[in-house]
């Protein structure tokens, strides 16, 4: 047979494979050891010296063709084979993952938080206190001997007539400066309880206690951080105003409102100077140094920044409101 | 306290209106709650006069009238009120009129005969909710007038919320001053002037508890006649601040505490025995109040007697005994000052929280006693007749409280403060307040008005200026401060890191009440008794929680009936174990707890559903640990707890402490907490999970590492995490992880036996370890698991 026409057999053999296999199939057949291009090359020594140099040099080149074509015919079987693979593997990449559900935190710790944080800045830190508390710590301490009309006011949970429930985080300031001095910067978040139960009140809520106590401390002062954490805890600029109120513990003592969208003031939070006698019962002169408390009640506050509008809600604890937060 | 605006603006009139005066007041501190008008809307309703009035002839409870309302011809109208009858004069709803409630007056016939209008009693205006028949107007009430001018009913109620220092404040008086100081008006008050004695019986007085009483005014009226109706003027002066008329004598008392600010009492003359002694009770002494209640007094209280029995709790309440009644004509009028000290808490211990008690216990002007008396008399000689004796007047003063003289200095005011404020404006200020200021080189010396008792110290001063020159007239600034950096320790772990590390892993956050079913917790804890409130909101919330268990319980509880099903809370805050050693009482721990329950995950398209499982809950736990950066001081120990599942509970151990507990709520208490589904919870000490370990850096090998697996074959109730312990105890340097990885029952494996796959990864610090290093290493491991658990190797 003629060079060329193997070859030609050879190509179109190259050209029909349609597998690795195929086409080694053809490799071996034409250049394989009992190739028909190999059987030409042993066949060389039978020609004529003068004519096997250039007979050699044709079937090389030949053999060469071959192998250039079953080369590409390769890599496009292998182009196809990795393309019918990926299509094989394609998938619906819209169908939900996996392990991807996460939990929330609830709205009064992420309200807390957001407190913590923005004092913290200032330089302010956490202190906890007790839940059951004593007489001294609750009341007496802070301005409210027994038989105080104030003490009235606060509808304690009892456990004895010398134990309760805190009423109010503000026995937390008493707890730190009894064995701190100043200057002190506190906050004291945390449950209290009033025996009260309807739809504005629960008889467990959350309140943050802030104390500053420094020498040069001043009404202007706790107006200014006030109005500063209320701008920004609400990340808006309310109207804010300071009404005169009473609290034993604080002299001057106001209460906070602010403007609600409906364009009603409401309160937010109480403060006021400490009181000289609450300074003096932990042994710090009032002479010398002067401080401003403040409470804020944490519910209230997540209700205006969330919209919520029962109270009760965050201690249902209903998967489908905690959710909302998330 | 509830006001009429108009009986204040008879005291002082500022030119501004209702919404203003509430806003004056608020921003003054006396915090206004409301402004209601003091009669719903109706119209065409005036005064007229009952000209006929005769039984209907087809009705036996009705009535047929001719009424006289200035318009030229009478009106027929029928009217079913027992107390009609001719002569009277009465409130006429016109054809026409629209009374509260939308109910409009039309034209009618009642059985047969014609009505052109109704005769209206209180409570079909919406003044009092009373109906006792139809209003009877005084005789001089001028028929046609329309009635809500006749009443002035253009008025407001100001309910006013005061903050219990300002009982100067709890009368017209009062708040009268406080308006006039804001408006810079002075007040009108009305003229009293003393009455003379017309008679000479007196009642001799004594002083007993001259400390809790220094001062007690009586007074002997005689021939009074109870049954005269109070005038209008005044039941609706009461009815506007809250007050219900009952008789003149009570609705006068009340009438001088609204307007004076001072509580007054009347006894009945007649039932009194000998002199009058204020004196502090005897232990178990008794009195029967007003409403018919017997009391057993303390020596603490303060009665009034006379020479056989007490007669009133002073400042608080009156006794029956000597009660005023309809028919009294002879009475004994008191006018006393009780030191707060002595009332305060008593209304409370006894449950009889009254008007009087209220002013008492917050100070009453020591002063005022005479001016009330003399007040009270002339409106009861005015209103029941009567003839009055001389005031008898006992008085201690050396028990009366002094005027307090109180120093401001300018320096502090401004330091307190942070303004500075003008001297002459603080005088001023000072002056309209009524304290006597005088200033002297930066500092004034005030004299407090008997009425101000409750300023005593500079702050109360500090207080008042700041108030009368305005909150919002003070700038706000930044606090300064030095800057000093805060405690951040690296090793506290805070609960809320700890929270996250849950919430990461799908736990929601809950806050659960710290009181909780006294039930519910004597169940799951048995053994462990807890502090009970001895005054809950309910039963079910009575029991101070010594575990957050039973709250969690709840939650899961409330979502599984509304078909939630994936639960996982966490919870932080904390316990409350009674222990006699700890202060108050209880031991008050900070825990962090959890529960799962129903499917572990959400139904997922690749791998359908399960329900939660002990290892699910574990799991979470473990990752909590990982938190302190040495997880591997802590191991769980298979242990009972009366909660929990006895195979599936677990003591969570730290070195040898106990720090906390995990396992499957007890099946058995699933019905009683509410529970459908299997529930797992963990609870732990957050102290022992607060602390993190400070990283001590270690080079890391550049040797291979090599792993080699282990199959042994232990007894079945052999716990595989002391297997693991002991193998990790031998203390071979180059072992780097140690991994159960497979746990097998069944065919090939002994009964009673279980085998256990482990996975042993070794490296060495210092050179590439060979063949015979890791056999002798691994013959080690298997002689220990040999010795110690008697295992065999798995072929």
């Amino acid at each position: 047979m003629q060079l060329e026409e193997i070859v030609a057999q050879a190509e179109a053999a190259i050209a029909n494979a349609d597998n690795p296999q195929a086409l080694d199939d053809v490799r071996v057949q034409y250049m394989g050891k009992k190739g028909q291009l190999t059987e030409l090359l042993k066949g060389l020594g039978k020609l004529d010296p003068s004519e096997r140099r250039e007979a050699g040099q044709k079937i090389n080149e030949a053999k060469q063709q071959v192998q250039t074509s079953i080369n590409s015919r390769k890599e496009l079987l292998k182009a196809e084979e990795l393309k019918a693979k990926l299509e094989a593997e394609r998938i619906d990449v819209t169908l939900p993952g996996r392990n991807s559900a996460v939990g929330g935190v609830h709205p009064v710790t992420q309200t807390i938080r957001r407190i913590e944080q923005f004092f913290g800045d200032l330089g302010f830190s956490v202190k906890e206190g007790p839940e059951v508390e004593d007489g001294f710590h609750n009341f007496d301490a802070l301005n409210i001997p027994a038989n105080h009309p104030a003490r009235a006011d606060h509808d304690t949970f009892y456990f004895t007539p010398s134990t309760m429930l805190r009423t109010q985080t503000s026995g937390v300031q008493i707890r730190t400066m009894e064995v701190e001095k100043p200057p002190l910067r506190i906050i004291s978040p945390g449950r209290v309880y009033r025996n009260d139960y309807d739809q504005t009140h629960t008889p467990m809520f959350h309140q943050v206690e802030g104390l500053m106590v420094d020498t040069d401390v001043s009404f202007t002062q706790l107006k200014g951080i006030l109005e500063d954490f209320l701008t920004h805890f609400f990340e808006e600029s309310l109207q804010v105003r300071f009404r005169p109120s009473y609290f034993p513990f604080t002299e001057p003592s106001a209460e906070v409102d602010v403007m609600g969208k409906d364009g009603k003031w409401l309160e937010v939070l109480g403060c006021g100077m400490v009181h000289p006698n609450v300074l003096k019962a932990v042994g710090i002169d009032p002479e010398k140094y002067t401080g401003f408390a403040f409470g804020m009640g944490v519910e209230r506050l997540t209700m205006l920044r969330y919209g919520v509008t029962d109270l009760r809600a965050f201690f249902e604890n209903d998967l489908r409101f905690l959710k909302q937060f998330n | 306290m509830k006001l009429s605006e108009q009986w204040l603006r008879e005291w002082v009139n500022p030119a501004v209106d209702s919404n203003e005066l509430s806003e004056q007041l608020s921003m003054a501190g006396l915090e206004v709650d409301g402004v209601e008008p003091v009669a719903a809307d109706f119209h065409t309703v005036v005064v007229g006069e009952v000209v006929e009035c005769g039984p209907h002839p087809d009705a036996d409870k009705l009535q047929v009238t001719k009424v006289n309302t200035n318009d030229g011809e009478l009106l027929d109208i029928v009217c079913g009120a027992p107390n009609c009858r001719q002569g009277i004069k009465v409130v006429v709803a016109k054809v026409g009129a629209v009374l509260p409630g939308d109910f409009k007056i039309k034209k009618a016939k009642l059985r047969g005969h014609p009505s052109h209008g109704m005769l209206c009693s209180f409570k079909e205006l919406g003044l009092i909710d009373d109906h006792e028949g139809i209003i009877e107007l005084p005789e001089d009430a001028p028929v046609g007038k329309d009635y809500r001018d006749y009443l002035g009913l253009e008025d407001h109620s100001i309910d006013i919320d005061l903050t219990p220092n300002r009982g100067d404040c709890l009368s017209v008086r009062g708040i009268a001053r406080e308006l006039g100081v804001l408006n810079r008006l002075d007040v009108n008050e009305p003229e009293i002037n003393d009455v003379a004695a017309k008679i000479d019986e007196q009642k001799a007085i004594h002083l007993d508890a001259p400390k809790q009483c220094p001062r007690y005014l009586g007074r002997v009226i005689k021939g009074i006649d109870v049954s005269r109706p109070t005038p209008i003027w005044m039941s609706e002066k009461l009815r506007r601040s809250g007050i219900r008329s009952i008789d003149p004598v009570v609705d006068i008392t009340n009438y001088v505490l609204l307007e004076l600010g001072h509580p007054m009492h009347a006894f009945d003359l007649d039932t009194l025995q000998g002199d009058i002694h204020v004196r502090l009770a005897a232990a178990k002494e008794k009195l029967t109040l007003l409403d018919g209640e017997e009391v057993e007094l303390d020596d603490d209280v303060l009665v009034i007697a006379d020479e056989q029995k007490a007669l009133a709790m002073a400042g608080v309440y009156g006794g029956k005994d000597s009660g005023v009644t309809v028919e009294s004509k002879n009475i004994f009028l008191e006018s006393a000052f009780f030191a707060p000290d002595a009332i305060l808490g008593k209304a409370r211990r006894f449950g009889l929280h009254t008007d009087a008690s209220h002013r008492y216990e917050r100070g009453v002007d020591p002063q005022l006693q005479r001016t009330a008396m003399e007040r009270a008399t002339q409106l009861l000689l005015d209103i029941c007749g009567g003839e009055a004796g001389p005031v008898t007047e006992a008085v201690s003063e050396k028990h009366l409280p002094e005027r307090a003289n109180v120093k401001l200095r300018s320096a502090r005011l401004a330091k307190v403060l942070g303004v500075q404020i003008a001297d002459d404006e603080v005088t001023e200020i000072l002056q309209r307040l009524g304290l006597e200021a005088t200033y002297n080189s930066g500092e004034w010396q005030v004299q407090v008005p008997s009425y101000r008792f409750d300023i005593a110290i500079e702050e109360d001063l500090i207080e008042e200026v700041a108030r009368v020159y305005g909150y919002n007239a003070i700038k706000a600034a930044a606090p300064a401060a030095q800057l000093r950096m805060t405690d951040r320790k690296e090793a506290s772990v805070s609960r809320h890191t700890l929270t996250n590390a849950l919430v990461e892993r799908g736990y929601q956050e809950a806050i659960t009440y710290s009181f909780v079913d006294p039930k519910h917790q004597a169940m799951l804890f048995n053994e462990t008794a807890a502090l009970t409130l001895p005054h809950p909101i309910s039963v079910d919330m009575s029991s101070m929680r010594v575990s957050l268990w039973p709250g969690l319980a709840g939650a899961v509880a409330h979502n599984q009936k509304r078909q939630q099903a994936v639960l996982a809370f966490v919870e932080t805050g904390l316990r409350f174990i009674p222990d006699e050693s700890a202060e108050n009482g209880v031991r008050q721990e900070p825990v962090l707890g959890g529960i799962r329950a129903g499917k572990a995950h959400t139904e997922h398209w690749s791998e359908g559903e399960r329900a939660v499982d002990f290892f699910d809950v574990k799991g979470d736990v473990e990752a909590l640990l990982e938190k302190t950066g040495e997880a591997h001081l802590f191991r769980f120990v298979a242990d009972q707890h009366d909660a929990l599942h006895p195979g599936q509970s677990a003591a969570i151990y730290k070195g040898e402490r106990k720090v906390g507990f995990m396992g499957a709520l007890h099946p058995q208490h699933e019905k009683a907490l509410g529970l459908n589904q299997r529930a797992f919870v963990f609870e732990i000490e957050l102290d022992a999970i607060a602390v993190r370990r400070i990283p001590a850096a270690q080079p890391v090998s550049r040797y291979p590492s090599i792993r080699r697996d282990l199959a042994v074959i232990v007894d079945k109730h052999i716990a595989a995490g002391e297997l693991l312990a002991a193998m990790e105890n031998i203390g071979v340097k180059q072992l780097v992880d140690l991994n159960l990885f497979d746990v097998y029952e069944g065919d090939g494996v002994p009964e009673n036996k279980r085998s256990l796959a482990l996975s042993v990864t070794l490296q060495d610090a210092d050179k590439t370890l060979e063949e015979a290093d890791v056999t002798e290493i691994m013959t080690q491991f298997v002689e220990t698991l040999k010795s110690e658990f008697n295992a065999t190797l798995r072929d």
